[in-house]
């Protein structure tokens, strides 16, 4: 009741505020003198994972109603320090101060309790329940479960009318499409009553539209007087929506500016430590003979719903195929049943001629020239346990220059792989080093050796550059522009979509299990958005 | 990232066992301190029971072959992801490929062939029908689970009561002779493996006697030859690949319903070395229980090597050492019972297997505070 009361007070004075004609420019004041203190300062924060040194003396401010990006590529250090703000790591030094006071947040609890909310890249949501009982997870207050629900619906409709957070409190959060489980991520915080939240990569599963949405949220949650944390590492999204951006490199926070003063050149500079190249140059493509033709592909999953429906392609030789789509509708199964690791229930997959719909193993369509760098590389591409030599034989390891027979030459195994390792630039080049240790680059750089280094002549690629820094992004690209030009065919899924528009010559956008569509390689982006979304040219 | 940093080798496999076996040896002190005994007085015995004479070191190599096959049994399905807890049964119904060629074969062939002719014959077709009945026995179960998705650990542990039972049978109403009390089959006489008391009477040498007999070699040759599979060949390759991610081995072209088959088999085959050892090497029968849950210590000798073929030889020779000794200990102070020694083992296999990673994060801490 009182929150009501309190709640149609304070829109009744913001009414009559502008009604007054005091405006904006009022807001904007009040708020940085409310500000005055910072919602979060980090002063000295330590983190070492045995040799790793994670976080080094990083310090950090910031402020209240604000929307601060921190970006850094992939190991920089960035969610290792959100993950001790959240009380998952404890640090070895420093401290924190929230809202100016001193604090130990020894636990996630503890941190809700000081009103921060995190949402996680991977929703932490139980998929069978309802958005309310969601919501109200970890919060039931009593045995019985009743009045918590019902508090929690008031509550869910005030937050969904303040923030444009919509979303029907019955519905079955699993059924629900990935933008508005990330709304209930968000949600789940602010019932919590945080005031500072946390987003880690939030676009990473959106279409550039509810990519927009959710950026309208968060700009009304700092009107509001939230403070929103963005961890991201797409440059254009920082540019877009922050206040302030901070930039990590090796552990270090090396700096932090205003973003209307900089430019994404200037952070990529300062997240490499070097100045990169964004755009990939490429000439025109000379396209040959199809090599891959994939006609009206249908495969089903277990519950006999359509993952890929009625999917027709063809890649010839010298040309980038890329396959924009926002991630989770059909690229993969697409992928599996073109490599062979899964069956199509109807259609036909014809591969340099010759009909391999019902072949269904990985094994021979690789003798045949068909590579492969799978989309998951932590659970696909390479054995994480396993040395980077054995990492680099997978797939290929009844290749007869390892070994004669039954026999693995181990000498012919670790000489090949610290070739590829030269070449590609793998660091270290270490063929004993256990896969895991390599950072995501340079796992990516040790599958596409592997994989080119068979002298394939198709080549399926899927979200090469997927966790991979700015670095070798730049080295990966350039070397599949090669690749095109050397007259080998490639297939390319990505859900970045710039990568798409970049490297690819033809581009298809897949949504629902269907091709939306086929678009030039200068399609803007805004073309790509609406297929991504969905929404057919017709209709556009 | 990882979550927290990794141990150097040497701690992981060598310190922590190694402080594991010493907790599980403090806690038995104390079990002997309670039943009034002075635990320094049995671990003397103990040790000098099985290290303190030519005959308990033999002993104690006996026993260890049978947890090498065992324990390498466990260790190559392990490799694939599998955890293959029938060694027991699997070892136990390879008995019938282990005798029956001696039982009929054997007497045969030595009707009409020379005895230096038809021995080697019948032995070399009693280790094959060891091997292939015990790999067989361990086949189904990884049939079932990969073409059915039965669970191997569910499977094997019926497979165990399933061979119990029908060993029983078999025995008692197929192989017993007619008037015999034991439930045994008749003794194999015409071909058997000479242990090395016997060998060293053949050139002159006066052993102590002891059961144990050149098997003990192939075992080692056993150990060497999994090592080989497993780090230098493709189907080692393929099956370890299977073990670690089986995402990454479809992506592959690996199957790993194949897989799962051919590692149960080698597994179930590796068990089934067992029945060659005890019944052509000691017992020249056929009897009731002849495995004598060296199945299950495997699975701690499995645990305690780290699944690799050397660390499964010494801590074969570890449990050796705590079998032989144990019964010399037994035998030795009177308060101490066969059943102690049981419970001893248990402490060593609770804390070497079960509780394997209980000091781990505490060391790990230590062990990073130290090199800060």
């Amino acid at each position: 009741m009182s929150v009501a009361v309190i709640f149609q007070a304070t829109s009744f004075s913001v009414w009559v505020l502008t009604l007054a004609g005091i405006t904006d420019n009022f807001w904007f004041a009040l708020t940085r003198m409310i500000s005055a203190t910072p919602a979060i300062e980090l002063i000295g924060i330590d983190k070492r994972f045995g040799a790793v040194h994670a976080n080094n003396n990083v310090s950090l401010s910031i402020a209240k109603a604000s929307i601060h990006g921190i970006i850094g590529e992939n190991g920089a250090g960035k969610s290792t320090l959100m993950s001790i703000l959240f009380g998952f790591y404890a640090a070895d030094k420093g401290e924190i101060k929230v809202q100016g006071k001193p604090v130990r947040i020894k636990s996630s609890t503890d941190a809700i309790h000081l009103g921060i909310g995190m949402v996680h890249q991977h929703f932490m949501l139980v998929d069978p329940f309802t958005v309310l009982e969601n919501v109200v997870l970890g919060s039931e207050g009593g045995a019985l479960i009743g009045p918590a629900l019902a508090k929690a619906r008031a509550e869910l409709k005030h937050l969904a009318d303040e923030y444009e957070l919509d979303v029907d409190p019955d519905a079955i959060v699993g059924e629900l499409p990935v933008g508005l489980q990330q709304r209930v991520e968000i949600l789940k915080a602010l019932y919590k009553g945080a005031d500072i939240l946390i987003l880690d990569e939030p676009t990473g599963v959106l279409t550039p539209d509810e990519a927009d949405h959710l950026f309208r949220i968060l700009r009304q949650l700092r009107d509001q007087g939230k403070t929103v944390i963005l961890i991201t590492h797409k440059l254009r999204e920082i540019m877009a929506i922050t206040d302030r951006v901070s930039v990590m490199r090796r552990g270090e926070m090396v700096a932090t500016k205003e973003t209307a003063r900089t430019s994404v050149e200037e952070l990529a500079e300062l997240m490499v430590g070097r100045r990169v190249l964004l755009h990939v140059e490429k000439s025109a493509a000379r396209p040959g003979e199809v090599v891959l033709d994939v006609r009206n592909v249908l495969w089903r999953d277990r519950k006999g719903t359509p993952r890929v429906d009625g999917v027709s392609l063809q890649v010839r030789k010298g040309e980038i195929v890329g396959i924009a789509g926002v991630s989770g509708n059909g690229q993969s199964e697409l992928l599996d049943v073109i490599t062979g690791i899964a069956k199509a229930n109807s259609g036909q997959v014809i591969f340099k001629g010759e009909d391999i719909t019902t072949l269904h193993d990985p094994a021979i369509l690789r003798q045949r020239g068909m590579a492969h760098v799978p989309e998951d590389r932590q659970h696909r591409g390479l054995i994480t346990s396993f040395s980077a030599a054995e990492s680099a034989i997978l797939g290929w390891q009844n290749n007869p220059k390892l070994g004669r027979s039954f026999h693995l030459n181990r000498a012919a195994v670790l000489s090949q792989c610290q070739k590829q390792m030269e070449e590609f630039d793998v660091r270290p080049a270490n063929p004993l080093l256990k896969s895991s240790k390599f950072s995501g680059g340079n796992q990516q750089k040790l599958i596409l050796a592997r994989e080119i280094g068979s002298n394939p002549d198709l080549l399926i690629v899927g979200q090469p550059t997927r966790g991979v820094d700015i670095g070798a992004i730049e080295f990966i690209h350039k070397r599949l522009i090669q690749l095109r030009d050397e007259g080998k065919a490639i297939l390319l899924v990505s859900v970045e979509l710039d990568e798409i528009r970049s490297l690819s010559d033809r581009i298809l956008v897949m949504f629902s299990g269907r091709i939306m569509g086929e678009l030039e390689a200068t399609a803007d982006e805004r073309e790509c958005g609406l297929l991504m979304a969905g929404i057919a040219r017709e209709a556009a | 990232m990882s979550q927290r940093g990794e141990l150097p080798t040497w701690v992981d496999v060598g310190l922590i066992p190694l402080l594991n076996l010493a907790i599980a040896l403090f806690i038995s002190g104390l079990v002997v301190v309670i039943i009034g005994e002075n635990p320094l007085q049995a671990l003397g015995i103990m040790l000098h029971g099985a290290v303190g004479s030519l005959k308990g070191w033999s002993y104690m190599f006996y026993y260890a072959t049978n947890f090498i096959f065992t324990g390498l049994a466990v260790a190559v399905a392990f490799h694939a992801g599998l955890f293959n807890i029938g060694g027991d049964g699997q070892a136990y119904v390879a008995g019938l490929g282990a005798a029956i060629p001696g039982l009929l074969l054997g007497g045969a062939l030595s009707s009409v062939l020379p005895g230096s002719i038809s021995q080697p014959v019948t032995l070399l077709a009693a280790l094959a029908g060891s091997i292939a009945i015990g790999a067989f026995y361990g086949w189904v179960p990884g049939y079932l689970q990969a073409k059915r998705g039965s669970h191997i650990v569910i499977t094997t542990i019926m497979f165990n009561f399933i061979a119990s039972s029908l060993m029983i049978y078999l025995i008692n109403n197929v192989f017993r002779p007619v008037g015999k009390m034991a439930v045994e089959s008749r003794a194999i006489d015409d071909a058997y493996i000479l242990n090395f008391r016997e060998l060293g009477r053949l050139v002159g040498m006066k052993l102590p006697s002891s059961p144990l007999n050149p098997v003990v070699l192939l075992a080692m040759l056993a150990a060497f030859l999994v090592w080989y599979l497993l780090w230098r060949t493709k189907l080692g390759f393929e099956l370890r690949a299977v073990g670690a991610n089986s995402d990454a081995a479809v992506y592959a072209g690996i199957s790993p319903s194949r897989i799962i088959m051919i590692a149960m088999a080698l597994s179930g085959g590796l068990a089934g070395l067992v029945a060659f050892n005890e019944i052509l090497g000691v017992q020249h029968r056929l009897l009731l229980d002849f495995v004598g849950g060296a199945g299950f210590v495997g699975i701690a000798v499995a645990l305690m090597g780290r699944s690799h073929p050397l660390g499964i030889v010494l801590s074969a020779l570890l449990f050796g050492l705590l079998y032989q000794g144990g019964t010399e200990l037994s035998f030795a102070i009177q308060t101490i019972s066969r059943d102690m020694i049981v419970v001893i083992q248990g402490l060593v296999i609770l804390f070497m297997g079960a509780l394997e990673d209980a000091f781990r994060p505490s060391l790990s801490a230590l062990f990073f505070k130290v090199e800060d």
